[in-house]
């Protein structure tokens, strides 16, 4: 599946975008996110605070416990600061 | 006419207001709203240089677009635009716009006030604040939410 991250999640991780293949175990979006914190200094602190992490789930808000089987597109980013 | 943009370009608030009116006689009320770079010193003094905004491509034109269907089931609309910016802009430059028409300025109004407070809350942009001395992202307001809350 693809990754993409925004803002600070991107610079800490210091990537835009990747593509994964997590084990069968990581069934949600914040199974997702603890894979993903355990890949690297750079994860680990883009996912410090994994309440204020936002993800979107093929460019549709999700909650943590939203499923990500058959998803192609997971989106990890801070809380939106537009208008 | 419903319309969403998402854009660097900077934007016209009376050319696109206009563009709802023009050659109907059912509008009777158009609300515009423009939200703009502010001069924003920091508590220290630093004065603000520039606010640069990120944005999910594709999500921000999708999502606005759910934020507007929303809207257009709760109140009467004739029409709507909204265009928000992205890239770097400097204080006094346009960031958002959003107009709305009816025939009534109530349901102009409270629209306007809908699209805002969810735009703020749900549209996928990030702010990143540039001063002389240090760049940082702003970090999303309670307030904000409060405000989009009182619609549910």
């Amino acid at each position: 599946m693809k990754i993409l991250y925004f803002a600070w999640v991107r610079e800490r991780i210091g990537l835009e975008s990747e593509t994964v293949e997590p084990p069968a175990t990581v069934r949600t979006v914040a199974d997702l996110a603890g894979w993903l914190a355990a890949r690297g200094e750079g994860y680990a602190r883009a996912f410090e605070n994994p309440r204020i992490v936002r993800a979107a789930l093929d460019r549709r808000h999700a909650k943590p416990d939203s499923a990500i089987d058959g998803v192609n597109e997971i989106a990890f980013f801070p809380p939106m600061t537009g208008g | 006419m419903f319309t969403v943009r998402i854009q660097s370009e900077d934007f016209d608030a009376s050319a696109e207001a206009s563009a709802l009116t023009r050659g109907r006689t059912d509008v009777g009320a158009v609300v515009t709203f423009a939200g703009l770079c502010r001069a924003d010193d920091a508590p220290g003094g630093a004065p603000l240089i520039a606010l640069t905004l990120e944005h999910y491509p594709g999500m921000a034109e999708e999502e606005i677009t759910r934020i507007v269907t929303e809207a257009r089931g709760r109140w009467p609309l004739s029409g709507a635009t909204v265009i928000h910016r992205f890239g770097r802009m400097t204080p006094g430059d346009n960031i958002v716009l959003v107009v709305t028409t009816s025939a009534h300025r109530g349901a102009a109004f409270a629209a306007a006030e809908f699209l805002m407070d969810w735009l703020k809350t749900r549209a996928p942009f990030w702010k990143l604040e540039e001063r002389e001395d240090a760049q940082d992202w702003i970090a999303a307001k309670d307030s904000d939410d409060d405000a989009a809350g009182r619609w549910s």
